[in-house]
């Protein structure tokens, strides 16, 4: 079988697998980034959870810089 | 740490936090080493260079059942121990298996169209593995519906141990019924009938595909976790203004 004729086949399939799995990352990074920024964002105002604050790092830095 | 102490949401974000860097990583190192060996195995007798699709496709098959393998268990974690930690694990993996399934459907297309002559057939192992797509489709907007997050886990739970049954349906699909997809080549009695200058690199991609789907897991999990938090706050945000 001639591997020239097939190609853009294995390019086509490489180049979906590198979308797919690109897509997942970006997925994960960005929502990991905005679910802590909500968060962040709840602690300035004052929110806290019952069993106790749980802070993240930047509500702590933004916490030592006012201080 | 005893594996039921990350059973506490808080101690489960300290392991993933610490985890995810170090798996990350290995995948990087098992992909590098995974894509080399595959890109130097030997062309196929019958099939040629398109056997270089197999690579990618028999693990997203693979990954694509996994994850529903794990929702099903989480499944059982919602319904007889009504754990978040399950619910949150089976959210969590609903889209990383919906995307290896995907996968697996675009490259299998890709690869039947030079062998087959066809991108498309009704067959009962493309079909079935068709059905695996719209469930965890099904599945993921089932999550979304629901508002109530424990609520959205016990019918999505129901819903994942129901489809449970294509994955027999799809792993037996070629032996129970007359297929264009070829039979089992690499599990199955007697031995596999791939050459090992194919074999090795395959598994070798299927192990980095594996440790990509964990690293991916473990993170979404956390994302998820904290979502839920977040969920918690402006509730009780809420209530303080009301």
């Amino acid at each position: 079988m001639n591997a020239a004729n097939h190609m853009g086949f294995i390019v086509a399939s490489y180049a979906a697998a590198i979308a797919v799995v690109g897509v997942l990352i970006a997925w994960v990074t960005l929502d990991y980034r905005a679910q802590r920024l909500r968060l962040a964002d709840l602690e300035m105002r004052g929110v806290t959870r019952r069993s106790g604050p749980v802070r993240s790092e930047r509500a702590i830095e933004q916490a030592k810089e006012k201080a | 740490m005893a594996i039921a102490d990350l059973a506490n949401p808080s101690r489960f974000l300290s392991f993933a936090n610490r985890t995810i860097p170090w798996l990350g990583g290995l995948t990087l190192i098992v992909f590098a080493y995974g894509i080399d060996q595959a890109m130097l195995a030997p062309d196929d007798y019958q099939q040629g260079a398109t056997v270089k699709i197999m690579f990618l496709h028999v693990p997203s098959a693979w990954l694509g059942m996994l994850g529903w393998g794990v929702m099903s268990v989480a499944a059982l974690g919602t319904l007889v121990w009504r754990h978040p930690l399950a619910d949150v694990a089976a959210k969590a993996a609903a889209p990383i298996g919906a995307a290896f399934t995907l996968l697996c459907l675009v490259t299998g297309s890709l690869w039947g169209r030079p062998e087959w002559g066809t991108y498309w057939v009704w067959d009962a192992r493309l079909t079935s593995e068709l059905v695996l797509l719209l469930l965890y489709l099904g599945v993921i907007a089932l999550w979304r519906t629901v508002e109530d997050p424990s609520r959205a886990a016990r019918a999505a739970a129901i819903l994942t141990l129901v489809g449970a049954i294509d994955l027999p349906i799809i792993k037996f699909s070629v032996d129970w019924w007359n297929t264009l997809h070829q039979g089992s080549s690499v599990f199955r009695v007697g031995g596999s009938t791939i050459d090992s200058s194919i074999l090795i690199p395959l598994f070798i991609m299927a192990t980095a595909f594996t440790l990509l789907f964990f690293t991916l897991h473990l993170a979404a999990m956390r994302n998820e976790i904290l979502r839920r938090r977040v969920r918690t706050l402006r509730l009780l945000q809420a209530s303080a203004a009301s």
